[in-house]
């Protein structure tokens, strides 16, 4: 036996005292890790839908704003389709301070025979876009063909299956990465594919258009501000001088969505650091109790030799492998609750919800790891000094 | 010179005088029995003694050195490499084995060698119930590894409180008998007690009350003659 394992030893044979720490341990870091995973990915799916919105601004037809709430349509991906004239592509792109106008088409499918699932379909020019093809590079690096389709994450089927679309039969070339929000069910293809699609769907009837030509009409138009230009200066001139649409910017549709992942955010925070703290404290209060039941060996300690600083040692020691063995249960379970429930976490919060990438999950998971060890070490703190300090002569002589 | 000497000794509480004055001279390879009282100070002798507290006044000389006026860490020094402590209560780690009792007295001495902890154990009767813990072993059992314990180290001077305090009249007898032998073979032995036949084991007694030294003889001829017998 090797008495440098002087405090493992007494962590094991009394292991029901050894659990009940390392449970409250576990707890603590699973509040703080589990809480961290949460408010990180709230911030990633709002990050992600910003950086999937793209544009500063985006133009919309005046007589889609009262057929359809744009925010559920932009940022939710609620499937619509309304369009206005494509010459209001060049109207917007001649405005001072717009960099770029970019188009996109939008076409909702139906549930019905012709379609295999309501989607949104999303069309885009890829001569002009910056929007969605730097979003889309990360997956795909070639050029969209007709029909050819890039499915979001949450539409069924996978790279070379084939999905009807009011008659036509489009293929997945791509599947994109989650983001966190709506646009997971959407579907991208060139908007030549849309206009196509759109022509189909006249065809059978169905007519998102009243009277338009598909080829001359546009859904959106986003745009891109010029350095030295400020969004609100270049907004207020599209709403001056181009009549007939309503332009937005996008900082605005994103805001209720930051304002609550800011507000379920810190709710998260306060809840979780109300537990980490709880914990904490019972913590504290647990090794006081376990330290004063502890006096006797202690004293006896001292009287075999040990210094102060050796008693201090043994605490601390005990109470690093608590917390170490804690934190890895508690830093488990949080993971793997929020790994697994991801997808019910999402609909409960009701907010655009993305994992951080593995490099932050990780990073967190030390900071939790590590935030576990100073407050478990910190908490054996009072325990480790009242010991320290135990007078053996009295001790034992009032046993 | 001897091996301690206690010269004015005072321990003062308050208004109380635990010990008032205490003289008293413990020679190499003595056996001395304290005895008194509840009250007398003999507790308090026993914790100045195995520097587990310190007098108000007077000066407590070991091998010469004044340790009276130690630090903390001085005297925890001094008990760990001269004094071995023997208690009424075992005051075993609950948590260790017999053999690791043992042991852990060797860590905080110097280090921990098993074969020597062993030999202590066979030493006291007990090698069969060295992976024993403390609560699966008998009152004299668990007496007789603190025994091994407060021998491992080899201290200048035992020091013991009360020993067959708790003990059936077979285990003192078993106790009583290693402190014949250690005594026979050089050993200072301090016993505190109120035991009259521990007390008269010893070769000297000295009785306390009050917090004074009120007698000193020399205990029973059979004391006396204990270190002689064994030898």
């Amino acid at each position: 036996m090797n008495l440098k394992k002087l405090p493992l030893q007494n962590l094991v044979r009394h292991s029901g005292r050894t659990i009940g720490l390392a449970a409250i341990v576990a707890l603590l870091t699973c509040a703080v890790y589990g809480g961290a995973l949460v408010v990180s990915s709230l911030q990633s799916g709002l990050n992600s839908l910003e950086a999937r919105l793209g544009a500063d601004i985006v133009v919309a037809p005046a007589t889609a704003r009262s057929q359809y709430d744009l925010n559920e349509v932009l940022v939710e991906g609620v499937p619509s389709s309304f369009y206005m004239d494509k010459a209001y592509v060049a109207k917007v792109a001649q405005r001072e301070g717009v960099e770029i106008a970019t188009p996109q088409y939008f076409l909702a499918t139906m549930k019905a025979g012709c379609c295999a699932m309501p989607v949104q379909i999303i069309g885009f020019d890829p001569e002009t876009d910056f929007t969605v093809k730097p979003w889309i590079a990360r997956t795909y690096g070639g050029e969209l063909g007709m029909l050819d389709i890039i499915a979001g994450c949450n539409i069924s089927g996978g790279v070379g299956d084939q999905i009807q679309f009011y008659g036509e039969t489009c293929t997945i070339v791509a599947k994109l990465a989650e983001t966190g929000t709506s646009m997971d069910n959407a579907v991208y293809g060139s908007g030549d594919t849309v206009k196509h699609l759109v022509e189909a769907a006249v065809d059978l009837g169905f007519s998102p258009l009243a009277h338009e030509d598909p080829q001359q009409v546009v859904s959106t138009i986003m745009v891109k501000v010029a350095d030295g230009h400020s969004v609100e200066e270049v907004l207020g001139d599209i709403k001056l001088h181009v009549r007939g649409v309503s332009a937005v910017a996008t900082r605005t549709m994103t805001s209720d969505v930051a304002d609550s992942v800011a507000g379920m955010s810190g709710v998260i925070q306060v809840v979780f650091g109300i537990i980490g703290v709880l914990a904490v404290i019972v913590l504290v209060v647990a090794f006081l109790v376990v330290g004063r039941h502890r006096t006797r060996e202690f004293a006896v300690l001292r009287v075999l030799g040990a210094s102060k600083r050796m008693l201090s040692g043994i605490v601390v020691k005990e109470a690093a492998i608590i917390s170490a063995a804690g934190a890895l249960v508690g830093v488990a379970i949080a993971l793997v609750v929020v790994l697994s429930f991801n997808g019910a976490l999402e609909s409960a919060l009701g907010l655009p919800f993305l994992l951080p990438v593995v490099a932050t999950i990780a990073l967190l998971a030390l900071g939790a790891f590590a935030l576990a060890m100073v407050a478990g070490c910190g908490a054996s703190f009072a325990s480790a000094t009242r010991l320290s300090k135990v007078d053996p002569g009295q001790t034992l002589r009032e046993e | 010179m001897s091996l301690l000497e206690l010269k004015h000794v005072y321990k003062i509480y308050g208004d109380l005088h635990a010990l008032d004055d205490v003289n008293l001279k413990i020679e190499e390879g003595e056996w001395v029995a304290i005895m008194g009282p509840s009250g007398s100070g003999k507790s308090t002798v026993m914790n100045i003694i195995g520097c587990m507290d310190k007098p108000t006044k007077g000066e407590v000389l070991l091998d010469g050195k004044d340790i009276s006026k130690e630090s903390s860490q001085g005297l925890t020094e001094i008990r760990r490499d001269k004094i071995g402590l023997i208690f009424q209560q075992f005051h075993l780690i609950n948590y260790l084995t017999a053999l690791e009792n043992v042991m852990v007295a060797q860590y905080y001495h110097s280090m921990p060698d098993e074969a020597e902890a062993m030999e202590a154990l066979e030493r006291v009767g007990l090698a069969d119930r060295a992976n024993h813990l403390p609560s699966q072993l008998s009152g004299g059992e668990q007496q007789r590894v603190c025994v091994a314990r407060a021998l491992i180290n080899h201290p200048e001077l035992i020091l013991a409180d009360e020993p067959t305090g708790n003990l059936d009249e077979t285990n003192e007898r078993i106790v009583l008998d290693l402190f014949r032998q250690l005594h026979a073979e050089g050993t200072t032995l301090i016993v505190v007690t109120h035991d009259a036949e521990v007390g008269a084991s010893a070769e000297r007694v000295i009785t306390l009350e009050y917090g004074k030294v009120t007698s000193e003889n020399g205990g029973t001829e059979f004391g006396k003659a204990a270190r002689k017998d064994v030898i």
